[in-house]
């Protein structure tokens, strides 16, 4: 098994079909019975939505002080959203995965392996 | 270093070379290592290339590359730590006495190479990484051959090996058959990773070697999978162009198009292949692109001239063609099928529609079908844009010549 990331990547300014509160909730349901099965089968690690870029903080040495800043660390339209860690026999099995987050969200999703965590 | 049993260097490097991707395949089971598996059969070339001059071939020269790669690869895995550990782990899955098993060098394991295509050709990684490393793995050919065939330095096309068996190994691209459902995402690229090999080889005189590497694929791969129809199509297509290369390059390495080329030069037996798979195709009437385009060909190949040439059949697989892939490059081909049947300026009308300006075909197709309506100077222009862009330089030289031929140039 191994691990990988599933990043969910929204982009600023992208023209997307507005949802109604129902489709939203629609969505939602989902969402969460996604997650449900994700559970069931033992692949889901972790998982968390993220507020905006707007909410972000960056820390960073400078002349041996740690200095504070607003904003996230990369100016882009694309930013993180949020993201599932999750454990998998191999990438097809992580894609299967991904397919089925980006179907619901229809959000591009960044599949990603963790660094030594092959067993 | 020609040895008495008349096994000289070059003789090896072709056996080993036919029979080095069969090797690697069945290694990268055993072992699950890429790197382990190439470092592994390029030794046993050296081997080879020490003893089979002296000794002669090896009565099966397959077997005789994969035992002798497989105890090279055990003996350098025992010798560092982490090797140690792979063998450990080996070792739990196979029963045997702590080794891989010994038999896997014998009876049929095609399989193995069906596994690895696979594997070469995951969508998972660019198009580039999946024709290198099906080439440097299956087609057994060394990185700089690889890299000359794509007219890219060696540095460069070694680094996009390496990078590409980093990917496999860190995100675990797997070594398996996809299963049926999982084929319509899955063969598409494996087809076009071929047909990309052929079509480098067939555009130069110089590489023409990439064809018949192209078209042993397509068999393996055609053996291995008998029950997908565009399997068959994409080597029926590939047997009934290659049937027709010998004519496409005058003596002095200039191009020849189609309506010029010496039919009698064109290879009867592959013909005779290509069309039987096209009738087999055919009757079991699952139409795909491969399949339709192999049709196309097999009916120029019916014919002994162009003007004799059944264009009215032509078009309407142009038709269907154009239904599964409805791309601009399928019009293009649609509209030059048009234009032998109902003449260049209806044809002109449908090519002046397509948005396909940095395509070299496109220019040079516009300018056939001025030239035939008589209009030299715009005919001239097109030739020259054509000869521009043209990839290699057996096109571009025929294009240029075409754009100051008389009848063409208004100089």
């Amino acid at each position: 098994m191994a691990q990988y990331l599933l990043s969910v990547h929204s982009v600023e300014g992208t023209p997307r079909e507005p949802m109604t509160d129902e489709e939203m909730q629609e969505s939602y349901k989902r969402v969460l019975t996604l997650e449900e099965e994700m559970k069931q089968s033992g692949a889901w690690l972790f998982s968390g939505r993220l507020h905006g870029p707007d909410a972000a903080t960056v820390v960073r040495v400078s002349d041996g002080e740690v200095l504070t800043t607003d904003g996230p660390f990369v100016e882009s339209k694309e930013h993180l959203a949020g993201f599932y860690i999750i454990e998998a026999a191999d990438l097809d099995a992580a894609l299967a995965w991904g397919s089925k987050v980006t179907r619901i969200i229809n959000a591009p999703i960044e599949v990603r392996p963790f660094a030594g965590t092959k067993s | 270093m020609d040895g008495e049993a008349g096994v000289d260097q070059l003789r090896v490097e072709r056996v080993f070379r036919l029979e080095s991707g069969r090797s690697v395949a069945t290694l990268v089971r055993i072992f699950g290592d890429i790197d382990v598996a190439e470092d592994a059969v390029q030794e046993a070339f050296a081997v080879a290339l020490r003893r089979w001059p002296a000794d002669g071939l090896p009565p099966n020269p397959g077997a005789w590359i994969t035992t002798t790669a497989r105890n090279r690869a055990i003996d350098r895995l025992r010798r560092d730590t982490r090797g140690r550990e792979l063998l450990g782990e080996l070792a739990k899955v196979t029963p045997a006495d702590g080794e891989p098993e010994a038999r896997e060098e014998e009876g049929p394991v095609e399989d193995d190479r069906l596994r690895l295509i696979f594997t070469c050709c995951h969508p998972a990684l660019s198009t580039e990484a999946q024709v290198a490393l099906t080439l440097r793995l299956l087609g057994g050919l060394a990185t700089e051959d690889v890299a000359r065939a794509f007219l890219v330095s060696e540095s460069t096309m070694a680094q996009r090996l390496v990078r590409a068996k980093r990917k496999i190994n860190a995100a675990r691209i797997p070594y398996r058959v996809p299963q049926d459902h999982e084929l319509p995402e899955r063969l598409p690229p494996v087809l076009a990773v071929i047909y990309l090999i052929y079509n480098a080889g067939a555009a130069d005189l110089a590489r023409g070697e990439l064809c018949g590497e192209a078209i042993r694929l397509t068999r393996l791969v055609s053996l291995l999978m008998p029950d997908e129809p565009e399997v068959g199509g994409l080597l029926a297509l590939l047997l009934l162009i290659e049937s027709r290369r010998g004519a496409r390059f005058a003596s002095d390495g200039s191009l020849v198009l189609l309506r010029d080329q010496d039919r009698s030069c064109w290879e009867r037996s592959l013909i005779d292949e290509g069309q039987a798979i096209v009738r087999a195709c055919l009757r079991r009437d699952h139409p795909g692109p491969y399949q339709l385009q192999a049709a196309i060909n097999a009916v120029h190949a019916d014919a002994d001239s162009v003007p004799s040439t059944d264009w009215r059949q032509i078009v309407a697989l142009y038709d269907q063609l154009l239904v599964v892939a409805p791309t601009p490059v399928v019009a293009l081909n649609r509209a030059i099928a048009i234009g032998e049947v109902d003449g260049p300026a209806a044809a002109l009308v449908l090519v002046d529609a397509l948005d396909l300006n940095g395509y070299h075909p496109f220019h040079a197709t516009r300018a056939d079908l001025l030239r035939r309506l008589g209009r030299r100077g715009e005919a001239a222009r097109a030739y020259e844009r054509a000869a521009l862009l043209a990839p290699s330089a057996a096109e571009r030289d025929f294009l240029a010549a075409q754009a100051v031929a008389p009848g063409v140039s208004s100089h």
